[in-house]
């Protein structure tokens, strides 16, 4: 919105008295406004934007408080973060924004939302192919997308492509084609496999389907134990969560029916792996504390967390993994780089749109 | 009259906002969602709105005519818990009853005990993750938006015509044909409407059970396809859509006047006897059981579970409860004060075209709000709020008093228009029932006695429409209080209420550790439904 020069001088004289009163109520507003969200300008706070689970980086952010004495104020977006970070424009109080995926961490940045940093720190300790080269975006876990089958299944190894064999005919489980879970695997298969090959795959994916592709990854493990199915796709560290779940609770005893196999692509061997990660936001009004928060991430303290609250990969070499996730066996990375998958994501949510594989 | 032309500009400024959005996407999409999605999704919406219509309709109609125009035992009590489903969720319903229909669940384990089956391999059920799962669960928690409207004008207005009609001899199923129904059709159009936007709006429910819907194909264009400006035209399209469809309804019902003068009191009901009697038990109870008790029991046992694992509630979700419920009360507020404003306008703008139709303009333009679906709604709102941020930036520098930061956008002050916008209409909706129940004869004897125009609304529509206003007051504080995607993405930092607690549990799959907040929001939901209860079973007692 353009400003005061449509205005003669005299005439803004006058307004600007008689708006003193109505800049008093908005001052007041201001006040009310502020003392809702807690923003009152505090040098040592930091804003973080998140569209991760509240309940896991919670006690990783008290433990940076603690560390640093730096308050982190935080909101919890589910869809729309980038709109709403847009729309904020350069007065926004986002400091740093944190998403899963690497789709959504790219689109941040496509969307001019964040800006780049330099910090040893995070170069450090965050392989190459894991940020992005102007520095715009980090990675601050991993996770693999693995089967679950039944705990007294025979089955030993599996590839990603041999799930569309007809034996498993009404007993495969999976959430929504359309989740970004889901989507990236496809991507990734679209890159080794070709956007054919890969229809096929889930056209006959979508003929093995024990019930509609919704829920959530745990409903996987859930389901092979109601019978519904015999095998699924998830994420490996829902099977860490619970499997590691209090004696007897519900979750224990779907984590206790289940065993997880690393499947592998045919051509690389190597099993699919997604990333959670965070970047600055682009008018972070507390730089120097959102640097500080990320490096605090890829931290031994923090990092390790991360394995063993969450049950992710750290992404920081030399952490150690949960032992629970050890036991599911040693994870090959495929070698292809995650920017290559983010390339097929809408190619891969159109297949899924094509094959009807959510109808 | 120039408040509700405010008014509907604010509620309008969202869909021009979409509007501009939509201008910006390409039209390559169309061809894909045409040979992909389209047809599929048409259909599902279709089906789902049509099966949920029919089945509020007739839970809604069937028991408010069963509670007003029969005596049986626990009368009294089901004429309020038939409400109590409004208190419940579509999303925790949807998950309740995953968990009560699972294999692993305690309905099935019941009925393989019963059948003697060990494995639940043994006996496999239809899944609750269907279209008709769908139906059947978004049925019986939104009856009683067509049980409120319907109940409301069987006690105010059906007394004198239906005992007419019983003394000429009419068959009780003739009376509820021929006098009851079409008397109640005003007040069943307006639940319907409303039980079908929520519907179409739905993504809670429907993404979870696996149900693929158009809401849910805008969805999968923006959040999986990063295409806004796609996804806001789908939205649009829809928009148009439901209007057209409001606009028909309306249309066939014009011509016809739906007032009484007579005085308000309800009817002698018909004692039943025998068998009958208990049918009616059976039959007016079901509803409440399935929309309410099950869900709510086992909300209740979870919630006492986790309880027990943690040693207590947490301040955090006591907090979040405090949030709650004091934002939808002023939400609530002022979301009937202005539903007030805009019924009033429309009507007088009708009058004064003489009862034209297609001139209940401000009525319209309020309502759009409650055909977007949440989201898109709260993303449409991102612009005009940021615009008010820069107009208020604009004022405090010219009045040397500049603001650095943004008061609007991202404030306690987002959330409230989301939810005034989101639920006006709801509010309009019952409010203008409640007017056109108040004969315009009434209106002219007052400003023939020498009252203004707003003096008559004071002191004659206001008294009037006290139960109209508690069922607007009661339906927008349960939505609001309901409301989760639009307070996810407008929320200022730190601020959490009962629902995105809930999300918050449920984000990480583990819906079971949001039973307590869960419980907690159906708790606060009970409140007014009791208080309405109450006010309406004190005014069917005495004489009116």
């Amino acid at each position: 919105m353009k400003k005061s020069e449509h205005f003669e001088a005299g005439s803004k004289e006058k307004i600007q008295k008689g708006l003193k009163g109505t800049g008093k109520v908005l001052v007041a507003m201001a006040l009310t406004a502020m003392s809702f969200a807690g923003l009152a300008a505090d040098a040592k706070e930091v804003n973080l934007y998140t569209t991760r689970e509240p309940k896991l980086i919670l006690p990783i952010l008290e433990k940076f408080t603690d560390n640093t004495g730096i308050k982190v104020n935080t909101v919890f977006v589910k869809d729309g973060l980038i709109e709403r970070v847009k729309a904020e424009g350069d007065k926004s109080p986002a400091d740093v924004l944190m998403t899963v995926d690497i789709g959504n961490l790219l689109d941040l940045v496509e969307n001019g939302v964040t800006q780049p940093i330099k910090s040893e720190v995070l170069n450090n300790a965050i392989p190459a192919n894991l940020r992005g080269a102007d520095g715009n975006w980090y990675t601050l876990s991993v996770r693999d997308r693995v089967v679950y089958v039944d705990k007294d299944s025979d089955i030993q190894s599996i590839t990603y492509e041999e799930l569309a064999d007809p034996k498993f005919k009404g007993k495969f489980c999976i959430r929504s084609g359309q989740h970004p879970y889901n989507t990236a695997l496809l991507a990734s298969m679209i890159a080794h496999n070709g956007e054919e090959a890969t229809e096929q795959w889930l056209k006959a994916v979508k003929g093995n389907l024990a019930r509609k592709a919704t829920g959530g990854d745990r409903d996987v493990a859930r389901d092979i134990l109601g019978g519904i199915c015999d095998i699924g796709l998830a994420n490996a560290y829902y099977a860490g969560q619970m499997k590691t779940a209090p004696e007897g609770s519900d979750a224990r005893k779907w984590g206790d029916a289940i065993k997880v196999i690393r499947p592998t692509f045919q051509k690389t061997g190597g099993t699919f792996v997604n990333i959670s990660g965070a970047a600055v936001a682009k008018s972070a009004p507390n730089l120097d504390a959102a640097v500080k928060l990320l490096e605090y991430l890829v931290s031994d303290e923090a990092q390790s967390m991360y394995a063993n609250a969450n049950f992710e990969y750290p992404v920081k070499k030399g952490v150690k993994v949960n032992p629970v996730i050890e036991s599911f066996g040693e994870l090959v990375i495929d070698p292809l780089p995650l920017t290559e998958v983010a390339k097929n994501r809408k190619l891969a949510s159109q297949l899924v749109d094509k094959v009807g594989f959510n109808d | 009259m120039m408040a509700a032309i405010v008014i509907a500009a604010i509620v309008f400024s969202p869909v021009a906002s979409l509007f501009t959005t939509a201008l910006e996407g390409g039209l390559e999409h169309w061809s894909h969602l045409w040979e992909t999605v389209l047809p599929v999704a048409s259909w599902n919406t279709l089906l789902l709105l049509l099966g949920v219509g029919v089945l509020v309709t007739c839970l809604g109609t069937g028991a408010a005519w069963l509670v007003t125009a029969y005596e049986f035992p626990t009368r009294k009590y089901l004429g309020w818990a038939l409400l109590l489903p409004l208190a419940v969720p579509t999303y925790i319903i949807a998950f309740a009853y995953l968990d009560l229909w699972h294999p692993l669940g305690p309905l099935q384990g019941f009925l393989r005990f019963v059948l003697d089956i060990d494995s639940p391999r043994g006996l496999r059920l239809p899944d609750i993750r269907s279209l008709p799962g769908a139906i059947f669960l978004l049925g019986f928690v939104l009856y009683p938006y067509v049980y409120l409207s319907t109940r409301l004008m069987f006690l105010t207005q059906a007394a004198g015509m239906v005992e007419a009609a019983r003394i000429l001899g009419e068959s009780p199923f003739g009376v509820v044909l021929r006098v009851a129904l079409p008397l109640a059709r005003p007040a069943i159009a307006v639940g319907v409407s409303l039980a079908l936007l929520e519907t179409l709006n739905d993504i809670g429910a429907s993404e979870f059970l696996g149900v693929q819907t158009l809401t849910v194909a805008v969805y999968t264009t923006w959040v999986t396809r990063s295409d806004l400006g796609a996804a806001a035209q789908i939205a649009l399209t829809m928009l148009l859509i439901v209007v057209f469809l409001i606009q028909v309804e309306k249309k066939a019902r014009r011509r016809q006047r739906y007032s009484t003068i007579q005085r308000m009191r309800p009817m002698a009901a018909y004692v039943l006897k025998g068998w009958k009697k208990w049918l009616a038990v059976i039959l007016g109870w079901i509803p409440v059981v399935i929309g309410f008790v099950l869900p709510a029991s086992y909300l209740l046992v979870e919630a006492i579970k986790r309880i027990d694992q943690a040693g207590q509630v947490s301040d955090q979700i006591l907090k979040a409860a405090f949030n709650t419920l004091w934002i939808a009360v002023v939400a609530t507020l002022i979301t009937v004060i202005a539903g007030l404003v805009v019924a009033w306008a429309t009507r007088r703008v009708r009058e004064s075209f003489q009862g034209n139709g297609s001139v209940g303009w401000p009525a319209k333009l309020a309502s759009l709000g409650y055909a977007i679906p949440g989201t898109v709604l709260a993303i449409g709102l991102l612009v005009p709020l940021r615009l008010v941020d820069n107009a208020i930036d604009w004022i405090t520098t010219l009045a040397d008093r500049p603001v650095t930061q943004l008061l609007v956008l991202g404030s306690i002050w987002s959330l409230l228009a989301a939810y005034v916008i989101r639920f006006l209409a709801i509010s309009v909706g019952s409010i203008e029932a409640g007017l056109s129940r108040i004969s315009p004869s009434i209106e002219q004897a007052s400003r023939l006695l020498g009252y203004t125009g707003s003096q008559t609304l004071w002191r004659v529509h206001l008294p009037l429409l006290r139960p109209a206003l508690a069922s607007a007051a009661l339906l927008v504080f349960v939505d609001t209080m309901k409301e989760l995607p639009a307070t996810l993405l407008l929320r200022p930092l730190n601020f959490e209420t009962l629902a995105t607690w809930l999300y918050a549990e449920a984000s990480r799959g583990t819906y079971e550790e949001g039973a307590i907040a869960a419980l907690l929001i159906v708790v606060v939901g009970l409140l007014p439904v009791i208080l309405l209860a109450g006010a309406q079973s004190r005014r069917s007692k005495g004489p009116y």
